[in-house]
């Protein structure tokens, strides 16, 4: 049961920041910024999960946000989805006991993910502003993730409390 | 091969088979025509999304509402004696535009003037609301709660009461998406109401800024002069956009010895950031 259980929850609170993001969030103009609680919901979920859950999570809500804007099909996929995985494999290594896991997970990211859309629509030959993307509005977004890190962290680990162990965590190697 | 590895293994297809999946996605999007069958696909699913989505800002509207209300205090005393002195200002200029419309309407009428269809009079209008906002700042379009089912069309212009908002750039059946004027790929022949100095409004340099180019030096253009559509005929191409629709004023004009045209800066007179509503203009007699 806690085989469905986990990612119906993943998939719900995926579906939930996404449409939070594209109606609500979005909207937010605080210094230049706006909260991503799409990619805050992403790295709880990987940090907590692992990378599969990350890459999964990450392809999902990248489909349903590019769905809901009729923008170009795949783009932000491709930028969450290697979110999700990356974030994930830190979790499964070295992040996922560490307070300032999070922290640093949703800063690196956020400045990894503009970095990469900005590329990503360059090539596209969307029209794009490096000095919106990069000073205009990135360091108000880093604030604002980061302020917002704590409360979407907890509420996923809460949401997550009692499933099973994840998955970079089913075996234990003996050495020695 | 030990769990461990396999484990390692599965991950890696997984990660590997959702990127390829996405650049795929990318590719045949990009590549298909605006009728294809992955827009079809997006069509559909924004259709299914829209309830979610209209749900949400619902919710989130007494709240929006509240903020707004408390943020507008703050300004509304410093505002209030500007205002006042506005009001008189312009209940002047409403009588004089009266006046002006009759007699224009008088000498058109003699005169059997034949024009183009202009703005409100020759359009009908779907009023809709915004249920998605641009979602980076890499995107100026908005999602707004109709589509094709209520006769909307690509192209067709978008307006609030404060003006010119954007040009419908994808129709699905029940939602559409607007491409705002702050995009860099929308450029509108606009005029100066004053002085008729026509020029060329596209996206300026800051965030939800315009600018005024393509102005010969050789016309005249002031600050605060009100910029509107320019609306125009050539030939079989006619614009996009009706003539009459306010679009900013002047905030700000230069040229220098270099320079071929003015280089104007133009506040718009829509808040793009805080759109709740809008009405896509559809031509009168237009088939739906």
């Amino acid at each position: 049961m806690t085989n469905l259980l986990e990612p119906a929850k993943a998939g719900l609170l995926i579906f939930a920041a996404a449409i939070l993001q594209v109606t609500i969030f979005s909207d937010i103009d605080i210094l230049g910024g706006y909260p991503d609680v799409v990619l805050l919901t992403l790295v709880a979920i990987a940090l907590l999960r692992g990378s599969i859950y990350g890459a999964c999570c990450g392809f999902a809500a990248g489909l349903l946000v590019d769905t809901a804007n009729l923008g170009t099909l795949g783009v932000t996929s491709l930028l969450l989805t290697i979110a999700g995985y990356w974030i994930g494999r830190y979790g499964e290594t070295t992040g996922r006991d560490r307070a300032h896991a999070p922290f640093v997970s949703v800063a690196v990211a956020t400045v990894l993910v503009q970095f990469g859309a900005l590329i990503l629509h360059y090539m596209l030959g969307d029209p794009v502003s490096a000095r919106v993307v990069l000073l205009d509005t990135l360091p108000a977004k880093v604030g604002l993730n980061l302020l917002l890190t704590l409360p979407v962290y907890a509420l996923v680990r809460r949401l997550f409390a009692f499933a099973a162990q994840p998955e970079g965590l089913t075996e234990v190697r003996l050495l020695g | 091969m030990s769990s461990r590895s396999a484990t390692a293994l599965k991950r890696r297809i997984v990660a590997g088979v959702l990127v390829l999946l996405s650049i795929v996605l990318i590719t045949v999007y990009f590549r298909e025509p605006v009728g294809g069958g992955l827009h079809s696909v997006q069509s559909g699913g924004a259709t299914v999304l829209r309830p979610f989505e209209v749900g949400a800002e619902r919710v989130a509207r007494p709240f929006r509402d509240a903020y707004g209300w408390f943020a507008g205090l703050v300004h509304a005393k410093s505002q209030n004696s500007a205002l006042r002195a506005q009001v008189d200002e312009l209940r002047q200029q409403v009588i004089q535009n009266a006046n002006a419309v009759d007699e224009n309407g008088d000498l058109k009428r003699q005169l059997r003037y034949v024009g183009l269809p202009s703005f409100p009079t020759g359009y009908d209008y779907v009023a809709t609301s915004v249920v998605s906002r641009p979602p980076s700042e890499f995107e100026q379009q908005i999602g707004i709660a109709a589509g094709s089912s209520k006769g909307i069309r690509k192209n067709d212009p978008v307006v609030t009461a404060d003006g010119l908002v954007g040009l419908v750039t994808t129709v699905a059946h029940d939602t559409s998406q607007v491409t705002l004027l702050t995009d860099p790929n929308l450029q509108v022949a606009a005029a100066d109401l004053s002085t008729k100095a026509a020029g060329i409004v596209g996206h300026g340099q800051g965030r939800g800024t315009l600018t005024l180019d393509r102005v010969d030096k050789s016309q005249v253009l002031k600050e605060n002069d009100a910029i509107v559509t320019q609306g125009f005929k050539s030939g079989p191409l006619t614009s996009l956009y009706p003539a009459g629709i306010p679009i900013g004023y002047v905030s700000g004009a230069s040229q220098s010895e270099v320079d071929l045209y003015w280089q104007a800066q133009v506040s718009p007179w829509v808040h793009f950031d805080s759109l709740r509503s809008v009405l896509v203009l559809i031509k009168k007699g237009r088939a739906r």
